[in-house]
């Protein structure tokens, strides 16, 4: 069973997906007041549209970083794929949006590429300004693109058509061929089997109505693997953010791996924000992207620099997401998994006799099982901040265990130690 | 020697400025407007009192987050959480001032010291989670921020709002009479023209003063200034010396969270009394463009704020006259920023490399000879 859980990757993640499963549908069975969102085909598509833009941006801070790069324009860079993203989908239609998205956020990552590997500038400066260069940007182009349009005005366009959907055939009732297929999943959801309905539920969500272009963003995380893990190009990259003056050694031009990777980077978060014009909203709207991009930069850390660490995080933020705009009786029930979660961590280190921790813990949980308690539902205001509180908290505890690129940050001139 | 460290320093902001205007300029020919026609209109509009007034307001505000970014820069330390400091400090301070009813100058001295301990402390978790856990404060003060405007809503709504307001607008209760700022209307008067009614020169530009000057004397005249620029410039070099790096680190992160208390209170004390749905949000973001234009000094802090509240103050004409898009200031400001912090790395490469190259001529005068002469 061992060996056979250590071969298969794929395996072990399909049994720790189906393990938070069991926990949340339990944790739906206690909770008081009942509710009924933390695992419906609601919620999870839901999840999974928004956990896209993050996501995206992740793995534009991944490239980035493994270059070497410090991009926290990622923000800036998703404002540009919003604007530029619903112009493109108004004027040429919704993929075309999405390829000038991607084409903005690659500008943005190229003006950041210039100033921090072309002139040396600090990463956090440039980025910074591209941060505030972008916003005035897309305000100054809605007046002129945008403003005289039917719907459209100063900070937002006409509304813009989307990529189109596509439910699975035979598990969710796709068509295949003119033939509407059956709905399996929806069948095993209305049965209400308790677990097994509750598995179909969240399956359901995550096959039916699925946008083409989260299937392509999906795709990113096996393809940005592969690209910086597996190919050539992948191995210089990264070298250039471990450790350039070796790199360069071995005849790796490594200024232009930093300026690909931190244009990847931009496009990646243009992409990321065209998809939120596009799939998630219909239209483009001044200050949608809401901190996305910083929260796209905590999955990356979150995900010690991994895709599929990335791919994990933006699903959590998508998740609390989700359920803030659902249900807020779905994320008081979330209370009762954490206080939870913590009382188990507390045991286990009090069996690991690690007393300050366990006390830590206890004391954590019991304090967030009282407010469960004690309350009906959550302050509106507490979903919104959660991401940045779990990062925090990674930050915080786990530091030990986070291994980032060695030569993030720094400036590289070549010739220069 | 002096004269080329003196024209390099100037060189670098004036050419960014420069060519930000001809950049912008050139945009506004691609969309079809005179960009000559904009730019005299916004100087006769911002040569007027009123807009002047305006732009000592708004410079206030900016030198204030502009200050608070540069004692953090000036150790490398980036406090991007300015913005969530100065909200949240804001709000507690105009809900302190708005409960209590004290002596005039007591009134204010308790709301200044309320934001200031506000924003201090919130700065100070950034600061002690650097030096106890090694988190990057530039990922710890954007998560910051994030909290700092939840709680402001949070509080808002839950606890400090005024109940007796009928409005719409939430907001905390309004400051009595002696919790507020006296304006400088008077002084300005006295050397010009009577102002429009309604616009005031908020006194608390004077409170910016010496704020500057007070940093200016913390860097150049205390030991503890002199740690943290020696910190900034080369912390090994610094450890050596004796400089203790994390007291150095969470004290910056206090007095930077300090100053960044205030930020906010030129507003509530001189204007609006209390804080609501008006209050203007985004400085933080706006003092680190100061910060950086400014090169973290007083005095370039100072010129940057004015600039950029000038440049703010004037814009709004562009919406009256003509056809040119007020959004372009906006532009301008953003391509300021990216090229003047481009322009001064260019700047220190030359002369670092003109220093070498003294160095070298004063050491092996020969040798430098033979390698400046053109091959």
């Amino acid at each position: 069973m061992r060996a056979l859980l250590r071969s298969s990757m794929v395996l072990r993640w399909m049994l720790a997906a189906l393990g938070l499963v069991v926990v949340l549908s339990i944790v739906q069975g206690l909770a008081r007041p009942a509710t009924t969102d933390l695992l419906s085909a609601g919620t999870a598509e839901s999840t999974l549209r928004r956990a896209v833009p993050i996501l995206l941006a992740g793995l534009g801070g991944i490239w980035a970083e493994r270059a070497g790069v410090v991009n926290i324009g990622l923000e800036g860079m998703m404002v540009l794929g919003t604007w530029f993203g619903a112009w493109g989908a108004l004027e040429f239609g919704p993929w075309w949006g999405i390829a000038i998205g991607i084409a903005g956020g690659a500008g943005g990552g190229l003006l950041h590429a210039v100033a921090t590997v072309g002139f040396g500038v600090d990463h956090i400066i440039s980025g910074v300004a591209v941060n505030i260069l972008a916003p005035a940007t897309a305000r100054f182009l809605s007046r002129e693109f945008f403003a005289g349009r039917p719907g459209g005005g100063l900070t937002q366009s006409p509304r813009v058509e989307s990529v189109g959907s596509v439910d699975f055939p035979f598990v969710s009732g796709g068509d295949l061929f003119g033939w509407t297929t059956p709905d399996l999943f929806g069948w095993i959801d209305d049965q209400g089997w308790f677990l097994v309905s509750d598995t179909a539920a969240v399956l359901s969500g995550i096959t039916q109505n699925v946008s083409w272009a989260t299937l392509v963003a999906l795709a990113l995380v096996p393809i940005s693997v592969f690209m910086l893990w597996r190919t050539p190009i992948g191995l210089r990259i990264r070298a250039s953010g471990e450790h350039p003056v070796a790199a360069d050694s071995l005849g790796v031009n490594v200024y232009r791996m930093k300026f690909t990777a931190v244009v990847v980077s931009g496009g990646l978060a243009g992409f990321g924000g065209a998809f939120i014009a596009i799939e998630q909203t219909g239209i483009y709207r001044e200050n949608q992207v809401q901190g996305r991009g910083f929260i796209g930069l905590a999955t990356v850390i979150f995900g010690n620099w991994q895709p599929a660490g990335a791919f994990l995080g933006s699903l959590l933020f998508g998740f609390s997401d989700a359920l803030q705009l659902r249900d807020r009786t779905a994320v008081h029930a979330l209370l009762l998994l954490v206080g939870i979660a913590l009382a188990a961590l507390a045991i286990r280190a009090v069996v690991q006799r690690r007393a300050r921790p366990a006390a830590l813990l206890a004391v954590a949980s019991a304090s967030v099982l009282w407010w469960y308690a004690v309350t009906e539902k959550v302050i509106s205001e507490l979903p919104p901040i959660t991401p940045h509180v779990a990062t925090l908290l990674v930050l915080i505890f786990a530091t030990s265990r986070l291994r980032m690129p060695a030569a993030i940050g720094l400036r590289y001139r070549r010739g220069q130690e | 020697m002096t004269l080329r460290r003196i024209t390099l320093a100037l060189a670098a902001p004036v050419c960014a400025f420069v060519f930000s205007v001809v950049l912008s300029s050139f945009v506004l020919v691609a969309v079809g407007t005179n960009p000559i026609e904009a730019w005299l209109e916004m100087l006769s509009y911002g040569s007027r009192l009123e807009t002047l007034v305006q732009t000592g307001n708004r410079a206030t505000q900016l030198y204030l987050a502009g200050i608070a970014v540069a004692i953090g820069f000036r150790m490398n330390l980036f406090n991007i959480g300015v913005e969530g400091q100065y909200v949240l400090a804001a709000m507690l301070a105009a809900a302190a001032g708005g409960a209590v009813d004290l002596p005039p100058i007591l009134h204010v001295a308790l709301i200044m010291v309320v934001a200031m301990a506000v924003g201090s402390s919130f700065a100070g978790v950034a600061g002690y989670l650097k030096v106890s856990r090694g988190v990057h404060e530039v990922i710890s003060t954007i998560m910051l921020n994030a909290v700092a405007l939840g709680l402001t809503g949070f509080l808002l709504r839950s606890w400090l709002l005024d109940n007796s307001d009928t409005t719409l607008n939430m907001g905390t209760p309004e400051i009595p009479p002696s919790g507020r700022f006296p304006n400088l209307n008077g002084v300005v008067e006295g050397l010009s023209r009577e102002i429009t009614r309604g616009r005031e020169l908020w006194g608390f530009l004077l409170v910016a003063i010496l704020v500057g000057v007070l940093f200016h004397l913390f860097l150049s005249r205390t030991r503890a200034g002199y740690d943290l620029r020696i910190t900034g410039l080369n912390p090994f070099a610094a450890e050596a010396s004796g400089v203790h790096p994390s007291s150095t680190v969470v004290r910056a992160m206090l007095l930077s969270g300090a100053v960044a208390g205030l930020i906010g209170l030129p507003e509530i004390l001189g204007d609006a009394h209390k804080y609501d749905l008006n209050f203007t949000q985004g400085l933080g973001f706006a003092g680190i463009a100061v910060a950086l234009i400014g090169r973290n000094h007083a005095v370039g802090v100072g010129i940057a704020a004015i600039l950029f509240g000038w440049l703010d103050s004037a814009a709004p004409i562009l919406d009256v006259v003509g056809d040119t898009p007020r959004e372009i200031v906006s532009i301008l400001q953003g391509v300021v920023v990216l090229s003047a912090v481009v322009a001064f790395e260019v700047v220190s490469r030359i002369r670092r490399a003109a220093e070498a190259r003294d160095a070298a001529e004063a050491t092996h005068p020969t040798i430098a000879a033979t390698d400046g002469s053109p091959s």
